[in-house]
C-alpha cells in the first residue's frame, strides 16, 4: 500500500474514533471557550486601557492602551493594599476557623453515638442559609456599640457578666474583617465536618483494628493510620473553602456597606469602580481576583490530575 | 376583542395626528406616541404613592399614551441604576429614566446617552415657572439642560428630639447661629449620656460633610469648591474639616451599619437628640403620627439659615428612546403644576415650580416651598447635584476611611481635593 494511502486510511480511524466524542463535547467547548475564555481574555483586554469614564465605555470618547499601569497603581495604592491584606486576614481566619471546627465535630461524630444524625443535621445546617439572609441577623448580632446602647453580641456579654469581651467587631479599621469571618466559619463548619466524616467512614474497619493488634496507642493510631488517609480531603476542604473565602462578596455585602473602609475586600472594590464607570480598575481588579484564585486551585488541579494518572 | 383593538387602532391613529403640530425636539424621531416606559426606583411607600398620583395625572392629560411602570426596587436606587447602566451599554433605553437632577448627569452627557431637554423648557413655560437660581444649577457645562425635575428635597436639616433635650436641660426651641455653639450643646448631651448626633454609613456621613462645609464656607464658598474658585487644600477647608471630626466625635459608634431610617429612628425613639437628614426625613414622622413643634423640631442646620441645600429627582430623554414622543409627554405632565402637586403632595417633597398653590400641603412642606422660593439654592454634594459619580465615590470612599480612623485629619483633606481634581 503507498504510504499517502495508508495515512490517509490513519486519519480516517482517528476521526472515527475521536469523532463521536468530540462532536459530543464540541457545544459545551464552544460555550466555555467563549463565555469564560473568551471573556477572560476581553477582561484582561480592558483592563490595560484607560477607560476610566462614562464616554470611554460607550466609545463617545477614546481609550488607549496603558500596559499595566492600572496594575502598578492598584498595588501601590493604600486603600487596594488594605483590601488585599483584609482578603488575606479573612480567607486565613476563615480556613483555619472553618478547618478546626469541621475537623473537630466530624472527630467527635466519629465515635458511635447516639443521634448522630441530629448533630449531623444540625450542623450541616446553617450551610443551606444563604449569605445574604444570614449575613442581615449576624449584622444586628455584631453591632459595635458597647455599653448601654449595646444590642446583639456586646449586649449577650454584658448579660453573662463577660464585659471585657465587649468590642467594636467589624468596625476596627485594622482587624474587623475578621469579625465577619465568624458567620462564615459557622455557615460552613458543618459542610467540612461533613466532608471529614465521609472521610473518616471511608477507611475500612479492617485498619484500625491491624493497628489496634499491634498495639498502635489511640494517638498513634490517628497520627499514622488515619490521618494520612485523611489528606487528599483535607486539601479539597481547604480549596473549597479557599476559593470561597477569595470570592467572598455578599456575606460582606450584606453586614456592611460597599463604601465602607474597614471591610473592603478585592470583589467590595471591583463592584464601586463599576459603579462608578471606571471599568478598567473594575476589569484589573477582577484579573488580580482571578489570578490570586488561580495559583491556589492550579497546583491542586495539577496534582489530582497526577494522581489520576497514576 | 374586535372592537378594543379598533379603539386602540382610532386612539393610535389619532395620537399620531396629534403630534404632528407639536414641534420635534432635536434627535426626537415622530411616531411612537402610544406608550411610555418610565424607569424609576420608586417602587415602595411614599415615593410609590407619588408615582401613582403624577400616573393618575398623566392619565388625564395624555389619555391617548399608555403608561409603562419600568420601576426597579432595591437598594435606595442602586439596583435600578446598576440595570440602568447595563441597559443604556446595550442601547436599549427606557423612554425616560429618573436620575437626580444636577452634574450626576454629566456621565450620561458625556456618553452621549440623554439629549437635551432646553427646547422642552421653552415648549412647556418652565423657565420662568423655576427659581433663576434653581435654573443655574440644573445648566450642564455645554449651556443645555437634560432633564425637567419632579420635585425638590432639601438637605441641610436638622431634625431633633425634643424631648431629649429637655430631659438633659436643654431649651428644646434653641437655635443656633454657629456650629461651635451647637457643639457646645451636644457637649452638654453627652454628658447626660445620650447620643448627641445620630448617623447611619458612608453616605449619610458624607452628607453630615456637605451641611458643615456649608456652614462653614458660607453658600459661595461651598458652591465654589464644585467650580474650583475655592481651594480644597485651603485654611477654610480645613477648619470645616475639623468641625466635620468634632461632631463625627459625637455620633453612633454603629454607624456603618445602619441606613438612614435606622439613625433617624434613633431620634424618633429618644435615643439620640439631633441628626442631620433631608426633608425626606419627614415621611417617617408622619408615618409615627409624630407632630412638629410637640415632638420634634426641624431647621436648618446651624449656620445655613437662608440656604437651601437641593437635590431634585428628574426625568431625562435617553437617545434612541423607541418612543420619543410618549417621552414628551410624559416630561410634559413632570413639569405641569397639576403634575407636581399630585406627585409632591403625596411624596412628602416640594414642587419644584414656585407657582403651585402650598395651601393644601404640610406644615413642613409649606415652610420649604417658602424657603425655596427666597433662600439662596445650592447644590447637594452627597445627592449628585453637585459632583458625578466618580468624584462622589472618591469622596465617599475619603470619607469613610477618615471616619474609620485609617486616615488623619491632614490625609482626608488632600484625599478630598484629588478627587475633586478628577
Amino acid at each position: 500500500m503507498p504510504t499517502a494511502t495508508r495515512r490517509r486510511a490513519g486519519v480516517r480511524r482517528a476521526v472515527r474514533r475521536a469523532g463521536a466524542p468530540l462532536l459530543l463535547l464540541l457545544p459545551s467547548l464552544i460555550l466555555v471557550g467563549v463565555f469564560v475564555y473568551g471573556l477572560i481574555v476581553a477582561n484582561t483586554r480592558q483592563s490595560t486601557t484607560d477607560n476610566h469614564t462614562a464616554a470611554q465605555a460607550t466609545g463617545q470618547a477614546p481609550t488607549t492602551g496603558v500596559g499595566l499601569r492600572n496594575y502598578l497603581d492598584l498595588l501601590g495604592s493604600e486603600e487596594f493594599q488594605h483590601s488585599l491584606t483584609n482578603l488575606v486576614l479573612y480567607t486565613v481566619v476563615f480556613l483555619v476557623g472553618t478547618m478546626v471546627i469541621g475537623f473537630a465535630w466530624a472527630w467527635l461524630l466519629d465515635k458511635p453515638l447516639r443521634g448522630e444524625g441530629i448533630f449531623r443535621s444540625v450542623y450541616l445546617f446553617p450551610m443551606a442559609v444563604s449569605f445574604i439572609a444570614s449575613g442581615v441577623v449576624w449584622r444586628w448580632l455584631l453591632n459595635s456599640n458597647q455599653g448601654e446602647q449595646a444590642s446583639g453580641l456586646n449586649r449577650l456579654f454584658q448579660m453573662i457578666g463577660l464585659d471585657a469581651l465587649q468590642n467594636n467587631w467589624w468596625n476596627n479599621v485594622s482587624v474587623g474583617i475578621v469579625a465577619i469571618a465568624i458567620p462564615a466559619i459557622w455557615q460552613l463548619s458543618g459542610y467540612v465536618m461533613a466532608l471529614f466524616l465521609a472521610g473518616f467512614r471511608g477507611i475500612p474497619v479492617e485498619l484500625r483494628e491491624a493497628a489496634r493488634v499491634d498495639g498502635a496507642s489511640e494517638w498513634k493510631l490517628y497520627r499514622h493510620v488515619l490521618f494520612p488517609q485523611l489528606s487528599p480531603i483535607a486539601l479539597s476542604a481547604l480549596i473549597i473553602i479557599g476559593h470561597m473565602s477569595l470570592k467572598a462578596f455578599d456575606l460582606i455585602m450584606s453586614i456592611s456597606k460597599p463604601a465602607n473602609y474597614q471591610t473592603k475586600v478585592p470583589a467590595v472594590d471591583m463592584y464601586v469602580f463599576k459603579s462608578a464607570f471606571d471599568y478598567a480598575n473594575a476589569a484589573a481588579v477582577g484579573t488580580i481576583l482571578l489570578v490570586i484564585v488561580a495559583v491556589v486551585i492550579v497546583p491542586y488541579l495539577v496534582h489530582t490530575h497526577r494522581q489520576g494518572r497514576r | 376583542m374586535v372592537a378594543a383593538a379598533a379603539a386602540v387602532m382610532a386612539l393610535a391613529l389619532a395620537a399620531c395626528g396629534g403630534g404632528g403640530d407639536e414641534p420635534e425636539t432635536e434627535g426626537g424621531a415622530t411616531g411612537g406616541s402610544d406608550e411610555v416606559e418610565v424607569f424609576t426606583w420608586w417602587a415602595a411607600g411614599s415615593e410609590k404613592a407619588g408615582l401613582d398620583a403624577l400616573v393618575a395625572v398623566f392619565d388625564e392629560q395624555h389619555p391617548d399614551v399608555t403608561f409603562i411602570n419600568g420601576a426597579v426596587a432595591g437598594g435606595a436606587g442602586s439596583q435600578a441604576k446598576d440595570l440602568l447602566q447595563t441597559r443604556l451599554q446595550a442601547q436599549d433605553p427606557p423612554d425616560t429614566f429618573q436620575a437626580h437632577a444636577g452634574a450626576e448627569l454629566q456621565d450620561y452627557i458625556d456618553a452621549a446617552q440623554i439629549e437635551p431637554v432646553t427646547d422642552l423648557y421653552d415648549e412647556f413655560g418652565l423657565t420662568d415657572a423655576f427659581p433663576a437660581d434653581l435654573m443655574d444649577r440644573l445648566t450642564a457645562e455645554d449651556g443645555e439642560i437634560y432633564s425637567i425635575p419632579s420635585n425638590i428635597h432639601r438637605a441641610n436639616v436638622v431634625w431633633t428630639n425634643r424631648q431629649v433635650l429637655t430631659d438633659a436641660g436643654l431649651d428644646p426651641d434653641a437655635t443656633y447661629d454657629d456650629l461651635s455653639s451647637w457643639m457646645d450643646d451636644m457637649e452638654t448631651l453627652k454628658k447626660a449620656g445620650v447620643t448627641p448626633l445620630a448617623v447611619a454609613q458612608a453616605w449619610t456621613q458624607v452628607h453630615l460633610l456637605e451641611t458643615v462645609l456649608l456652614a462653614d464656607l458660607g453658600a459661595e464658598g461651598y458652591s465654589g469648591l464644585w467650580d474650583g474658585s475655592t481651594d480644597w487644600e485651603g485654611p477654610e477647608v480645613k477648619a470645616a474639616l475639623e468641625d466635620f471630626q468634632t461632631l463625627m466625635g459625637y455620633t453612633n459608634t454603629d454607624r456603618d451599619g445602619l441606613d438612614w431610617p435606622e439613625s433617624q429612628q434613633l431620634v424618633i425613639d429618644g435615643k439620640a437628640a439631633f441628626t442631620v437628614m433631608g426633608d425626606w426625613a419627614e415621611a417617617s414622622y408622619e408615618e409615627q403620627k409624630q407632630e412638629l413643634g410637640t415632638d420634634y423640631s426641624a431647621y436648618a442646620v446651624p449656620g445655613t439659615d437662608g440656604v437651601f441645600d437641593f437635590l431634585a429627582d428628574s426625568f431625562t430623554l435617553p437617545v434612541g428612546a423607541p418612543h420619543p414622543d410618549g417621552a414628551n409627554a410624559w416630561l410634559e405632565t413632570v413639569g405641569s403644576a397639576e403634575g407636581q402637586e399630585a406627585f409632591n403632595k403625596a411624596k412628602g417633597s416640594i414642587p419644584a415650580r414656585t407657582d403651585v398653590d402650598m395651601s393644601t400641603f404640610g406644615e413642613y412642606q409649606q415652610a420649604a416651598a417658602e424657603a425655596f422660593k427666597s433662600d439662596t439654592i445650592v447644590s447637594s454634594l452627597a445627592h449628585g447635584a453637585a459632583v458625578p459619580v466618580a468624584t462622589l465615590t472618591a469622596i465617599t470612599d475619603a470619607t469613610s476611611k477618615f471616619t474609620s480612623g485609617a486616615s488623619d485629619l491632614a490625609t482626608f483633606q488632600s484625599e478630598l481635593a484629588a478627587a475633586n481634581a478628577g
